[in-house]
């Protein structure tokens, strides 16, 4: 018993800390990557080639002032926002599968808690948004709700799809159910899926194409223009954490986990980094190239678009089942 | 020019005189019946001055009598005409009809002249400052005005900007106040706090 | 100070009340191209109601005229619209020069017109890159900012400053072009007609782009004119009015360039306008460059042009020192004469019409100078085209007005 919670604590201090490289990489990935993508370099001062800027930015932000306004309705919200942000965004961690014998927690209803932790993120924003007590925070806020309530229903119902051909909810599971599966991993069979997944998770971490809540030219930062500082650095944190959680379960339900063509003796989790490296890379690349939706144009995507394909996905999936 | 026949012909006696200047003709009108004479202009079937390019006054402070000229610079799109009307305001009654039915341009024109000369223009909308502060005393743009402002004449929001700045010069990085500030001037004025204090949304 | 705004609650049911909510996007916001200040009262997301309040860049520019000689006044214009400051400039050198009745030499009207059109490719860049940005492509934003970093290279070398260039005179131009300037607005005009699709494959034809801009801030034909609106935003609604060909200065006549115009009305229309006037203006700095190796050798100012700031290589007059409490009164320098008159002048600035009404009373210092500014006019029709619409759009529609609040405020 107190093997296994010793176990279980070693494991998630090992993917939490792996995790918050992962994501502070990310962020000087990011800055690198659509720098050069718009002809000219990111960062490239700070330690060689930029790459300790992800340290400079964590202690500047660190090192601030600590500010809060005075007409904030309730200090204690205000200061508990971001923490609900980041702990939905993190917990999520805990069932997902790196390689076949490393998960922290190998729960049987592994999807539904990852469901659960993403609609309990919409409450750190929606605290913010009111807790900030300015028009601009409360509009933004008042919209990433609303927007985060929508995708997550396209999410849910792209997912359907993949539990009905795996036939359980556990993601090990899943995994070893796309290995077996001729197509070895499900972005094939289950294609409007995939599409419909992608969209959705975009749309959750509010990035662009559909970061109008938060997009500096019209309503400068919206839920989080009140934050300064550690607590700002704590929302950015978990917005880049719930962008590394939806590209891990992509990565596990669709592209086929810690599966690849020939095996690396060694470095169990090669294939899965790969994996995941390129939707980062796909997350960041769509955020350089395209435009910003218009909020109800984004509100009528969600609802009049995704979710009938993932209707459609869920009938075309089980009519293969029966059939084939 | 057929725009200045026509106008001879049908607005006589509000003519004052006309003339050219720099291959422009210009008429001088009595301000009585400019709303009449710049909708005939702006509807008459061979004239058709659709384009206001410009609304403004000049100042001819101890130059000539009736001190303001209302100026309005006119263009025909279709005909490529050009017309320059100028009526005479008087300094004791600076009072002229709006033009905002005509042309809606006017709306932003005239609340300058306003702001700038202090004619007031009969049947606006919405006139009020413009371009300096709501409670500025005064018309800037009148020859009397000074180009600079004695300090006993400063505005009052600046004043009570440099006030406070000076009062929460203690608390900046290095000291940009000469000479110290005392104890009890560091404390805010007491009414000041009441009204920040509360407002649930009510700051934007 | 101001007095605090009062909400008055509307009554909709018998213990139901509504009220308005106003929202600033207040002087200082990264999308408002400047200090403007727009009151909202929105009802949901759509805007009832807008009152846009200006102000916060009034520097005073034409009281400050009024006590400076005419040479002088000229380096306040440039400041107008920072952006194209070269056709301020031109705009006021050719009012004044319609005033007193002064003949340009040739040489000096072909290289007006370039670094006019030089100053229209430069701000519509600009335009492009805020536009693009505001609604979200971050990209567009860079890749124009590369293309005007040339052409503000080219200008740093032709007057020594890259933004606001204090380069015509009344009479001509300050110095002529040398032979390597020419050869870089060679490569410039060859170069600049294949960036142009890279800025346009991101947003063309890209859905996101379209649903933004199309449908969005229509006005038709008429309603523009009576707003005043000019320039590419009144080109956008169907109206073919163009000073270069409606009222031709400078050397426009003998050129051969076409009008953009669109038919629909919106945000998308202008846009494309400005897109074609992008590829127009590089055609005519292409006549021009040929124009100007046909008059080689000729000056590039009048003969009898004003003394105050003078062209290279002339002596200069003493002039007494500025009097230590009256600031910028210069009283007795020799000054051009003005005859007395007035005069209306407007070009096509990049915005729009900029016109400029001088008024003399033949002493050495303007008696009125009135900059009628295209940002100005644009802003007070931001009510007609914006209401009944969503927040959002208000951005797309500031964007393609095209807005700069430095002469709009004067």
């Amino acid at each position: 018993m107190l093997k296994y919670i010793g176990l279980s604590l070693f494991k998630s201090l090992v993917l939490v800390g792996i995790t918050l490289l992962h994501v502070a990489y990310t962020t000087y990935a990011e800055r690198k990557i659509i720098g050069h993508m718009q002809q000219r370099l990111g960062p490239n001062r700070v330690g060689p080639r930029g790459l300790l800027q992800p340290i400079a930015d964590v202690l500047k932000l660190i090192t601030k002032e600590d500010i809060i306004p005075s007409c904030v309705d309730s200090p204690g919200v205000f200061k508990l926002a971001p923490f609900i942000s980041l702990v939905a965004g993190a917990t999520s961690l805990a069932v997902i599968p790196i390689w076949e014998n490393f998960v922290v927690t190998n729960v049987n209803m592994a999807l539904l808690v990852v469901l659960a932790m993403s609609s309990l993120s919409s409450f750190g924003v929606i605290l913010a948004g009111w807790a900030s007590n300015s028009r601009y925070s409360f509009l933004g806020g008042l919209r990433a709700s609303a927007q985060v309530i929508s995708y997550e229903i396209a999410m849910a119902l792209a997912l359907v799809g993949v539990i009905m051909l795996a036939g359980s909810m556990n993601l090990i599971e899943i995994v070893k159910a796309q290995i077996e599966s001729p197509f070895k991993i499900y972005a094939i069979p289950q294609i409007i899926g995939f599409f419909v997944f992608m969209v959705a998770a975009i749309a959750e971490t509010n990035r662009t194409p559909f970061d109008l809540p938060e997009a500096e030219s019209e309503l400068v930062a919206g839920y989080f223009v009140e934050y300064s500082g550690i607590r700002f650095a704590l929302f950015y944190l978990a917005e880049y954490f719930g962008m590394i959680v939806m590209c891990m379960l992509a990565v596990v339900c669709f592209l086929g986990g810690w599966y690849g063509p020939f095996e690396i003796p060694g470095v169990p989790m090669f294939w899965f980094l790969v994996k995941l490296y390129f939707l980062i890379f796909f997350y960041i690349w769509v955020r350089a190239t395209l435009p910003r939706y218009r909020y109800d144009q984004l509100m009528g995507l969600g609802w009049k678009v995704l979710i009938p394909l993932a209707l459609l996905n869920i009938v075309i999936t089980g009519l293969i089942k029966v059939l084939v | 020019m057929l725009a200045l026949e026509k106008l001879q012909e049908k607005f006589p006696e509000e003519i004052i005189e006309t003339g050219e200047s720099a291959g422009q003709t210009y008429v001088v009108v009595k301000r009585e019946k400019i709303f009449d004479i710049l909708k005939f202009l702006h509807e008459s079937g061979e004239l058709l001055f659709d384009h206001l390019a410009d609304l403004t006054a000049v100042d001819w402070h101890k130059k000539k009598t009736p001190r303001f000229e209302v100026v309005y610079n006119l263009y025909s799109i279709r005909y490529k005409q050009f017309l320059r009307i100028k009526a005479q305001v008087p300094e004791e009654d600076p009072i002229i009809t709006s033009v905002t039915p005509i042309w809606k341009v006017a709306n932003w024109f005239e609340r300058e002249v306003y702001d700038m000369f202090g004619i007031v223009f009969d049947g606006h909308p919405d006139l009020r400052r413009l371009l300096m502060p709501e409670d500025w005393e005064g018309f800037p743009l009148r020859k009397d005005y000074p180009l600079f402002l004695s300090p006993e004449k400063e505005w009052q929001g600046l004043v009570e900007l440099k006030e406070k700045a000076r009062r929460l010069a203690p608390f900046d990085w290095y000291q940009r106040v000469p000479g110290e500030v005392k104890e009890e001037e560091m404390k805010e004025p007491e009414e000041e706090k009441v009204a920040e204090g509360e407002g649930h949304g009510a700051s934007a | 100070m101001a007095q605090a705004l009062e909400i008055v609650p509307k009554q909709i049911d018998s213990d139901q009340w509504d009220e308005p909510y106003y929202v600033n996007m207040g002087p200082q916001h990264p999308a408002t191209h400047g200090v403007l200040r727009i009151f909202l009262e929105l009802d949901g997301e759509t805007i009832v109601r807008c009152d846009p309040r200006i102000g916060y860049l009034h520097r005073g520019v034409e009281k400050l005229s009024e006590n400076l000689t005419y040479s002088q006044a000229m380096v306040l214009t440039d400041r107008l619209d920072y952006i194209a400051s070269a056709a301020n400039n031109v705009g006021y050198c050719l009012a004044v020069e319609e005033l007193m009745g002064l003949e340009v030499p040739r040489r000096a009207q072909i290289i007006r017109v370039i670094v006019c059109e030089m100053a229209r490719i430069a701000s519509h860049l600009l335009w492009l890159a805020t536009h693009a940005l505001d609604i979200g492509a971050m990209t567009v934003f860079l890749y124009c900012f590369r293309d005007r970093e040339w052409l503000l290279d080219i200008f740093e070398e032709i007057c020594g400053a890259r933004l606001t260039v204090s380069y015509p005179r009344i009479g001509g131009v300050r110095l002529d072009f040398n032979q390597h300037i020419i050869d870089e607005l060679y490569r410039f005009t060859e170069e600049f007609p294949r960036r142009i699709p890279e800025y346009e494959t991101l947003i063309d034809v890209n859905r996101i782009w379209l649903k933004r801009t199309k449908g969005v801030g229509v006005i038709s034909g008429e309603e523009a004119v009576n707003l005043g609106l000019t320039g590419p935003s009144l080109r956008g609604s169907g109206v073919r009015y163009d000073l270069r060909r409606s009222r031709p200065y400078l050397i426009y006549d003998e050129l051969d360039f076409e009008v953009a115009v669109e038919y629909e009305g919106d945000v998308y229309s202008r846009y494309r306008v400005r897109m074609k006037e992008m590829r127009e203006a590089n055609k005519i700095i292409r006549q021009c460059l040929d124009k100007l190796a046909e008059c080689e050798g000729e000056p590039t100012v009048a003969e009898n042009a004003p003394d105050l700031l003078i062209p290279f290589g002339k002596p200069k007059r003493p002039q007494p020192a500025p009097h230590p409490k009256k600031g910028f009164l210069v009283k007795s320098v020799e000054v051009p004469i003005v005859p007395e008159g007035e005069v209306y002048f407007a070009i096509e600035a990049p915005k729009g019409e900029l016109g400029y009404y001088i008024v003399s009373d033949g002493s050495g210092h303007p008696w009125r100078v009135r900059i009628r500014a295209p940002s100005f006019v644009h802003i007070s029709a931001l009510p007609a085209l914006s209401e009944g619409q969503m927040v959002a759009d208000i951005i797309a529609v500031i964007g393609s007005v095209d807005i700069v609040l430095g002469e709009c405020d004067r």
